[in-house]
């Protein structure tokens, strides 16, 4: 019986438009979990929003990947007829939501990124992906003046909040290294002026954190032991739950219109 | 934390109803005025208006649920994000709505703990289980087309602020019936699997949503002086009927059958439909519905949860306003 997966031909920019996809997809549907439970009205439609927009971000680089394929694939192929070996994105953005705080750290860590990352992407020879990262670029700046202020909420908020902040900083620091790392294919990318060197990105996004950090009162940690696996398919426990979730309909009613 | 500074009209009810002040104001509503809130209006005007408001709110955020629900399982990403942007609507819709509620001198905390200590309603239909995606085809089409057929009229409501907010929510409550159709129609048009799926969740949602609009005229307690008010235009039965008048040929159009053996066409082209079980929503309203102890469990499993998050943000601010008051005195 053949898979139900499909196989992507992954050349080097097909993986690159997947592994960003994935980043907006598996965060956003993190976020769109929030719906109707977060502490105030004003976080479900914040958290929701969010989601949104890296939803939007994320059909776009999926059509693009599907394009760049030519393979007559597409967004929701890509997106629900993959196994969890297929998919690419890091980390970080799969881990559960946790409590508020580890929902907003994760948002933090990924959103300092990603606003600095799609803004140098504006300049990729790229036209495609340079569309993409300036329209990325205007909503990730307001995503990250959303975590900034709570982040700086909970940590100088009471005792509970700080705590709950500090644990949810030590506890997803490990997974922010690998938005750093590119492999060969990605680093032809970058000497192609397609791409650009995450690397370069790291001392600013570094003083994002530590400018914040410091007005939060919290404390960024010192273990530099970074775990790796996201970009090529070697994931935690959650993205498996997480996919059952979000493919189900597909699963079970393959080939149909909704 | 959410309270508004205004004017709490206690005093003036106590003190200042009479009998003059009544007169003018039933002749201002009758003049199709607007009452705004620092207008002086009866304490009953203000209590009926802060139910309805509330609960109407209410209803917006427990209505999040069973659409919530689908939110992580949709079946496209087109239809996760229209899905997605649909129920945050409705939390804006919410806020609108305590906030309408809140120039009435009941601030949004005292509201929510009303609703979180089952003290104030919310609706009915929300109390039964979306459970597959044609219900979320249904909702939008049943569900948000009833509640357009209810708003409506309330964009003409007497009180501004509520008038006002209705006519927001009903342009989107429009686009959402029309998205929720859509689902319909794509199923209806599908494999026999999924027009199955689109018959059997109009099965169960459709004596529920004709129960949306309340108890019949004959024994509803709010009508009569909610109409004299304006704040209600039409009855309960007028309008389930146009509903339902409106509602059919819609039916017809996707293939599918409301489940009403007994419904025929009257010579002036109504629908007639058959007796509505109104034992069932008692049982809904009493919170004996399929869903009301899920619903209400996890609207008050979030409040709890997101205690510290609200404290937090309270303490948060309160440290900033006294480091900045310790600033302009230096």
């Amino acid at each position: 019986m053949p898979s139900a997966n499909i196989q992507v031909s992954e050349t080097p920019l097909v993986l690159y438009a997947l592994r960003r996809a994935d980043d907006a997809l598996i965060l956003g549907h993190r976020l769109s979990e929030w719906c109707g439970h977060a502490p105030m009205l004003e976080e479900d439609m914040a958290l929701s929003n969010i989601a949104l927009d890296l939803i939007g971000q994320a059909r776009e680089l999926y059509t693009y990947a599907a394009k760049a394929e030519a393979k007559g694939s597409d967004e929701d192929k890509l997106a629900y007829l993959r196994d969890v070996r297929q998919y690419r994105n890091l980390l970080l953005v799969e881990q559960p939501n946790g409590d508020f705080a580890q929902t907003l750290v994760r948002q933090f860590f990924y959103s300092a990124f990603a606003d600095l990352y799609w803004r140098a992407m504006m300049t990729s020879r790229d036209t495609t992906l340079a569309a993409i990262a300036a329209k990325s670029e205007k909503e990730s700046a307001y995503h990250l003046r959303h975590a900034s202020e709570w982040i700086i909420r909970l940590g100088d908020g009471t005792d509970e909040s700080h705590r709950r902040a500090q644990a949810a900083i030590d506890h997803l620091w490990t997974f922010t290294g690998e938005m750093f790392g590119v492999d060969e294919g990605e680093r032809a990318l970058i000497h192609a002026g397609i791409a650009v060197d995450p690397a370069s990105l790291r001392g600013r996004w570094l003083t994002t954190l530590s400018d914040i950090a410091r007005e939060a009162t919290l404390e960024l940690p010192q273990n530099d032991w970074m775990q790796q696996g996201g970009r090529v398919g070697r994931h935690s426990e959650h993205l498996g739950h997480l996919l059952s979730e979000l493919q189900s309909m597909q699963r079970t009613f393959p080939g149909l219109t909704w | 934390m959410y309270t508004q500074a205004l004017n709490t009209a206690e005093t003036d009810d106590r003190g200042l109803e009479d009998a003059a002040r009544a007169a003018q104001f039933q002749a201002r509503i009758d003049a199709e005025e607007r009452i705004e809130p620092n207008d002086w209006m009866p304490a009953a005007y203000r209590k009926t208006l802060t139910r309805q408001i509330s609960q109407h709110a209410h209803s917006e955020i427990v209505g999040m649920l069973p659409e919530g629900n689908w939110i992580t399982r949709a079946p496209t990403l087109r239809r996760k994000a229209a899905l997605l942007a649909k129920v945050q609507d409705e939390c804006g819709h919410g806020l609108y709505l305590y906030a309408a509620a809140e120039t009435l001198g009941t601030s949004r905390e005292e509201l929510v703990d009303a609703m979180l200590a089952g003290k104030a309603k919310y609706s009915s239909i929300f109390n039964y289980p979306a459970l597959t995606w044609a219900d979320i085809g249904t909702i939008g089409w049943l569900v948000d087309g009833a509640a357009i057929m209810n708003q409506i009229p309330l964009c003409r409501c007497s009180y501004g602020p509520y008038a006002r907010a209705m006519i927001r929510v009903c342009k989107e409550e429009s686009f959402h019936q029309r998205q929720g159709y859509e689902i319909m129609l794509t199923l209806c048009r599908g494999s026999d699997e999924q027009k199955a799926m689109a018959q059997d969740a109009l099965n169960r949602w459709w004596w529920p949503v004709l129960m949306m609009f309340g108890p019949p005229d004959a024994t509803s307690q709010h009508s009569d002086v909610s109409t004299k008010w304006k704040i209600k235009r039409f009855s309960n039965d007028e309008l389930r009927q146009k509903f339902v008048d409106a509602t059919v040929p819609q039916a017809q159009y996707l293939g599918l059958t409301i489940p009403d053996p007994g419904m025929i066409q009257d010579a002036e082209g109504h629908w007639r439909y058959s007796e509505i079980d109104w034992t069932e929503f008692k049982q809904v309203l009493a919170g004996n519905g399929p869903c009301n102890r899920d619903r209400m469990a996890e609207r008050r499993e979030a409040h709890e949860e997101g205690a510290w998050v609200r404290e937090a943000a309270a303490a948060y601010a309160a440290k900033r306003a006294q480091r900045q008051t310790a600033q302009a005195a230096e």
